[in-house]
């Protein structure tokens, strides 16, 4: 067994006799208070699942997790809202593993509650500065060609508790304003072309169906680019509360402008100043002056396990996990610190490493039970390196409620708990 | 759709395309053709210019489909009825307005009865719903507080809203005298206008909001330049970490327990 701390190399074999070798020698178990179960399911006897049949096929004709997985669910923080038609929940990340979130668990933000359409009722309308205004069913959608894409999609208040100090404590509250999935749909591009934009045409309104009747403005060019009109998420169709039937997909943007329901589209040459863009999601610096228009998500990454909600369990081999993404591009590389900061080693990444999607890194380490301040730094391709939070302050003060990607601390304690911190 | 369709998508397309009337892989010049008229022992070769060219041709015609106006015909022309009916959008220059007008004592009745039990009788919110008025000159403060006389730069921004979602849970169902008129009134809230304040097409530019200068585009990558940084430093980069600030202090956060791992 190795007694030397630091990351532990090799291959699965050795990393199992390890394990192995732990249990053996009495590894210190911290808490686990479910970690007993029922002494009838375990070896040598014959548990009940093995003894017995279970439910034949179709007797769930829709799959679900476990009953052993109801506790990994979106929660929401009642006091941040006013109503839950307004408001937001956020994604269990400390639950979660790889790159795709479930679309069960993607974290929601309404303005007006979910709108229920009919898919036969479904419109999308094109018009403004193009050649000929054009109307679409969601049938004429599906039958342009399509792509498929995977992104994350980040709210830009993500964090946005957090600005004054530690908060919340859960990686679902402080950073589960963020979701990736695979979206099949029409490039934007292809509907403009269909209409046919004018030449002065500099800007896009996009238009949600809701009950707040979404608006934003998003340049021309970003329209024509990346963008999707999406009708489905991981295969299958696009959920209600993710905008069902169909939504724009706008890569590495703020969440906000991923209109959802979306049912206008209206080509202008100036953008319209929403109440979205203008009232909302504007950043308040310290001067009072606010900037606009900050549609790109800065490089960001969160240790999702351990964090507060998923605490450790067990003294030795550790694989510390989390998610690093950006807004201009691929993730470069992921640095993992244990002690707040002072000393950083580079992360191993897992899995596809997508333009614009969430990236999974694993840092593995011994912990004999000291203390620990885990931090993560995402580097982007474009050479961004994800600032602390204080060097963020710096610049914008702590008003400006949105875009917080600046590095989380969690405090790891001798007894495994998890807490969130702000360091020095 | 994909730059580099397979080929056994193009020759498909291709051949529908032909079905359909769609244009024809361009004849070749005579010189050309003279040179693929060759002997018994060039056939292979033959065959292979010639599904070179087709396939050279097939490109060209994609490629030219993509440059040119290319339709798919999918969706049909939107009516101007249709059009008139969801194009509800008002811009900062007025574009959009619909006609109508309203006073700011007409506005008082509407807000009294459809927004006050929410926003406050003064604008000032019942509860956690958003302050439509006051905060003027809060914007620097620990407490900033944004409001239509104290964040909005523009008129359009509150009418466009106003028109879009409100009332809450009763959106888009004033008509156009009231929502001039609430908007006026809310804008007498805040002290942007006067009680005798009639607002319309014709008024509409006389409206001079306060915080119209407060805003910039976003200027993240100059002013932020430092964050792109090629050798970020890895050992030894600051002094031990100090604890400043604990979640746990402030305790805010819901479900902790029932949200934690029950089997690990």
């Amino acid at each position: 067994m190795s007694d030397k701390t630091g990351p532990t190399k090799g291959g699965g074999s050795s990393r199992r006799s390890f394990l192995t070798a732990a249990g053996a020698s009495g590894a210190a178990l911290i808490g686990a208070p479910a970690l007993a179960g029922n002494p009838k399911n375990l070896p040598p006897n014959i548990p009940e699942w093995t003894r017995t049949l279970g439910d034949g096929v179709a007797v769930r004709p829709y799959g679900k997790p476990s009953k052993h997985e109801a506790h990994v669910i979106r929660r929401d923080v009642q006091w941040l809202t006013a109503s839950r038609e307004s408001s937001v929940s956020f994604t269990p990340l400390h639950e979660l593993d790889g790159i795709i979130t479930p679309n069960g668990l993607c974290f929601e933000r309404h303005h007006g509650g979910i709108a229920e359409i009919d898919p036969q009722d479904y419109r999308l309308m094109i018009h403004g500065l193009v050649d000929k205004p054009l109307i679409f069913t969601l049938a004429d959608l599906k039958r342009f060609p399509r792509v498929n894409r995977i992104h994350f999609l980040e709210c830009a208040a993500n964090s946005g508790m957090e600005w004054r100090g530690a908060q919340l404590n859960g990686c679902q509250y402080t950073h589960g304003m963020v979701h990736c999935v695979e979206y099949t749909g029409v490039p934007l591009r292809i509907l403009l072309e269909e209409a046919g934009v004018k030449p002065n045409a500099k800007w896009l309104l996009a238009e949600g169906a809701d009950s707040a009747a979404m608006t934003r403005s998003i340049p021309l060019a970003k329209a024509l680019d990346d963008c999707l009109v999406a009708y489905r998420m991981n295969g299958e169709m696009l959920r209600p509360e993710q905008g069902y039937p169909a939504r724009l997909v706008v890569p590495g943007w703020e969440g906000n402008v991923w209109i959802k329901w979306l049912r206008r589209l209206k080509l202008g040459d100036e953008p319209w100043f929403a109440r979205e863009e203008t009232s909302k999601y504007t950043d308040l610096m310290e001067n009072g002056k606010a900037r606009q228009f900050t549609f790109v998500m800065d490089a960001k990454s969160v240790i999702t396990s351990p964090s507060p909600q998923a605490p450790l369990r067990q003294k030795g081999f550790a694989a510390i996990s989390g998610l690093a993404w950006s807004g201009r591009g691929r993730i470069a590389r992921v640095d993992v610190s244990l002690d707040g900061g002072k000393n950083w080693r580079e992360a191993k990444i897992d899995g596809l490493r997508l333009d614009k999607a969430v990236t999974r890194f694993y840092a593995e380490t011994e912990w004999t039970g000291q203390e620990l301040l885990l931090q993560s730094r995402a580097i982007d391709e474009t050479g961004y390196v994800q600032p602390t939070k204080n060097e963020l302050r710096k610049i914008r003060g702590v008003n400006s409620i949105y875009h917080n990607n600046g590095i989380q601390t969690w405090l790891v304690k001798p007894d495994g708990e998890v807490e969130n911190v702000e360091v020095s | 759709m994909s730059k580099c369709p397979s080929s056994t998508l193009i020759l498909r397309r291709a051949r529908s395309a032909r079905l359909e009337g769609w244009p024809q892989t361009p004849s070749l010049p005579p010189s050309f053709e003279t040179r693929l008229t060759g002997t018994p022992q060039d056939e292979g070769r033959w065959l292979w210019l010639q599904r070179l060219l087709v396939v050279l041709a097939l490109f060209t015609f994609v490629e030219a489909a993509h440059a040119s106006d290319r339709k798919l015909n999918i969706g049909r022309a939107a009516t101007p009825a249709e059009i008139a009916g969801w194009d509800i959008d008002v811009r900062p220059d007025g574009q959009g307005l619909p006609p109508g007008k309203g006073s700011v004592k007409a506005g008082e009745e509407v807000y009294m009865g459809k927004c006050a039990a929410c926003h406050g009788e003064f604008g000032e919110s019942a509860g956690r719903w958003p302050m439509v008025a006051g905060g003027q000159g809060s914007l620097k403060s620990d407490d900033p507080v944004k409001t239509v006389g104290s964040y909005y730069a523009h008129l359009s921004t509150v009418f466009d809203y106003v028109r879009h979602a409100m009332p809450f849970g009763d959106a888009q169902s004033l008509t156009n005298d009231e929502l001039y008129a609430v908007v006026a009134y809310t804008l007498f809230l805040n002290d942007i206008v006067d009680e005798k304040f009639v607002l319309s097409k014709e008024t509409w530019g006389s409206v001079k909001m306060p915080n119209a200068g407060g805003f910039y585009d976003d200027d993240r990558e100059a002013t932020e330049k430092a964050f792109w940084n090629p050798k970020p430093c890895m050992t030894n980069c600051r002094p031990e970490a100090k604890i400043t600030g604990r979640a746990r202090v402030i305790d805010v956060t819901p479900d902790d327990k029932s949200s934690r791992k029950s089997v690990d």
